[in-house]
């Protein structure tokens, strides 16, 4: 069972634990996609996940709310077991939990108008009982979101992909969710609009009390977002701490090399900075490599990490991390000679 | 993709337009649904108004398609058979239309063995000759109007529903479908609002030219005396009738002939055209024109 950081005042609110999701790839071998994930989000707070593609982050989060079927081990939202929920009675939970995709174009039906979209969560649910309640809960969202209410009779192929976003985010809203998992919410979008969208997603947390689950590919994405974050690769959490605690003395050498991929604003710390190159591709998840996962890119490995696979162990308070050699090899790669 | 719902009936009204075989295909089926409609007040005669004196007459202005040879008025039977034609085609595509569409959306949606069962009976009809398998449907069911409806429309049915299926297998995998299961949508509302908006395009296109296919085999049914029965006019019929005359009375076998051919490819370049439009693949009208061109 995974327990959060004690800083972290919320309750549970949706729980991973020991979370296997293998899809079948074909004469008789599986995916292992996620391979024995635990985590938990708690109220009103962000947990950052991130990992390379194929790190098995986007499964864990469709698998939060049961978009995907759990091979083994349990999700748990609002205290409840619902791994083994029928698809009837998971669409209750749905209005509780919902999703932001990374590509605001596919996600957005294109032969619907954007006020059908927004309001589909509130016609799915009973949430209002006339078409005019309906309008003017659709235009209360739009303009939520930063969109004037009169692009409700608009296609999506009529927005930018920054509003786009917006409507999926309004979309998300409109069942009042407890908790939005954020699918890689700005990787497609413009870098101006990116940070539009990130204030948008913040102020919108600040204002309605929500939780967020955001899912991103590097660290520079969550860090100025997350209470905490979690680092993911092959299938496994192999880090978990506040963006403090990983920016500053991450203990997993893969947490490490994915820090040394940020670019550093200020020239002078860019170019003494020491860059730490992964070599190779992400292993096959369908035979993911014995003892640590990690070992076959990792800078540091040792004999050992052939023969153990690491669990997430305490390396400070509220900070985990799956390696044998947490902290030390991390220290070594930075330190010791290049 | 081909754009929001409102503009696209406007754009493709308009692409249609700057299309010649198209427009006329529509003129002819135009004319085909007023003749259809009204064909029993336009005849100038009777259909069965035997005259023994004018048989096997050649056209003339009092009988422009001649006479056959019980001297009834050529021209006043391909009129009133449009009707048939018109009413086969529509409820024996109908039929098609709704069963194979339901077929698709089961066998495209859930997959697994619902898949297997029904496109596996798909496969057989489809692995019939057309006709051969219209004719032994007859051939259970008893000839007639009613029977060759129903005949005609379950020989259609695998196209609609392999159209459908292949139209679902693609859209389900779209990020809005899995968006409308997030947000706790039922099968039957992805269904209904999502999935066959998306694949309407190709059925449609489909629709059209399965009306040419069915009126064709309507009028072999008839031809075979397995479709409309005498007395009453049916195209088909017509030609079976002329073919001992065809070398005394041409005229019995050309205009019901000239009349089946005009409306199979009306409905023909009605669908090529729409095909062109609609194709999900053009972005613009102008580039459906362009490459037409």
């Amino acid at each position: 069972m995974s327990t959060g950081p004690s800083h972290a005042a919320g309750e549970p609110l949706a729980e991973l634990d020991d979370l296997r999701v293998w899809f079948p790839a074909g004469g008789g071998v599986q995916v292992r996609a996620v391979d024995g994930v635990s985590l938990t989000v708690r109220r009103g707070e962000t947990l950052g996940l991130v990992g390379e593609s194929g790190s098995g982050k986007s499964t864990t989060g469709l698998a939060l709310l049961r978009l995907v079927d759990p091979t083994s081990g349990h999700v748990r939202v609002g205290g409840r077991d619902v791994t083994r929920w029928s698809r009837r009675r998971l669409r209750g939970l749905r209005r509780r939990v919902a999703m932001v995709f990374q590509d605001p174009q596919a996600s957005l039906d294109p032969r619907r108008t954007i006020g059908a979209s927004v309001a589909e969560p509130l016609v799915v649910h009973r949430l209002v009982d006339s078409a005019q309640a309906r309008g003017r809960r659709v235009a209360e969202l739009l303009e939520l979101v930063g969109l004037r209410a009169d692009l409700a009779g608009r296609h999506p192929h009529e927005l930018s992909g920054g509003q786009r976003q917006r409507v999926g985010i309004a979309r998300a809203l409109a069942g009042e969710p407890d908790l939005i998992v954020l699918d890689e919410p700005i990787a497609s979008l413009d870098l101006s609009v990116q940070a539009q969208i990130m204030n948008l997603l913040r102020a919108l947390q600040r204002d309605l009390g929500l939780t967020y689950l955001f899912i991103a590919h590097d660290l520079a994405a969550v860090e100025h977002m997350s209470d905490r974050i979690a680092v993911m690769y092959l299938g496994r959490i192999v880090e978990t701490g506040t963006p403090a605690q990983l920016y500053r003395q991450p203990a997993h050498p893969y947490t490490a090399a994915l820090l040394s991929a940020v670019p550093v604003a200020d020239p002078k710390v860019e170019r003494r900075r020491r860059r730490i190159i992964l070599s190779g591709d992400v292993p096959s998840p369908v035979d993911p490599p014995g003892g640590c996962r990690f070992r076959t890119r990792c800078p540091q490995a040792r004999p050992d990490c052939v023969e153990v696979d690491p669990v997430l162990v305490e390396v400070a308070a509220g900070q985990r991390a799956a390696c044998l050699y947490a902290g030390e090899a991390v220290r070594a790669m930075r330190g010791g000679p290049a | 993709m081909s754009g929001g719902s409102d503009g696209t009936l406007r754009r493709t009204l308009s692409a249609l337009r700057h299309d010649p075989p198209a427009v006329a295909g529509t003129v002819v089926l135009l004319l085909l649904l007023v003749v259809g409609v009204a064909g029993r007040w336009l005849a100038p005669a009777g259909v069965n108004d035997v005259d023994v004196d004018q048989m096997l007459r050649p056209p003339s202005l009092d009988h422009p398609f001649g006479t056959d040879e019980l001297g009834r008025d050529v021209l006043s039977r391909v009129l009133v058979a449009a009707r048939v034609s018109l009413e086969v085609g529509l409820v024996s595509v109908g039929i098609a239309l709704l069963v194979g569409v339901t077929v698709g959306l089961l066998a495209g949606w859930y997959r697994g063995w619902v898949d297997n069962v029904l496109m596996r009976g798909m496969d057989v009809l489809f692995a019939f000759p057309v006709l051969l398998l219209a004719v032994a449907i007859v051939a259970v069911l008893g000839p007639g109007l009613v029977t060759a409806m129903v005949a005609i429309g379950v020989v259609y049915t695998p196209i609609f529903a392999r159209v459908t299926r292949a139209g679902v297998l693609s859209v389900r995998e779209q990020v809005f479908v899995r968006a409308a299961v997030s947000i706790g949508a039922s099968d039957a509302r992805i269904i209904r609002r999502h999935v066959l908006p998306n694949i309407a395009a190709p059925l449609i296109v489909q629709t059209s030219l399965s009306l040419a296919f069915a009126i064709l085999s309507e009028a072999a049914l008839s031809f075979l005396g397995l479709g409309v029965q005498p007395p009453d006019p049916a195209w088909g019929r017509m030609l079976y009738d002329g073919r001992g005359f065809v070398t005394e009375a041409w005229w019995l076998g050309v205009f019901p002939g000239a009349a089946i051919f005009l409306t199979v490819l009306a409905f023909n370049l009605v669908g090529d055209a729409l095909r062109d439009v609609l194709d999900p693949r053009q972005l613009t009208v102008s580039e459906a024109n362009r490459s037409r061109a």
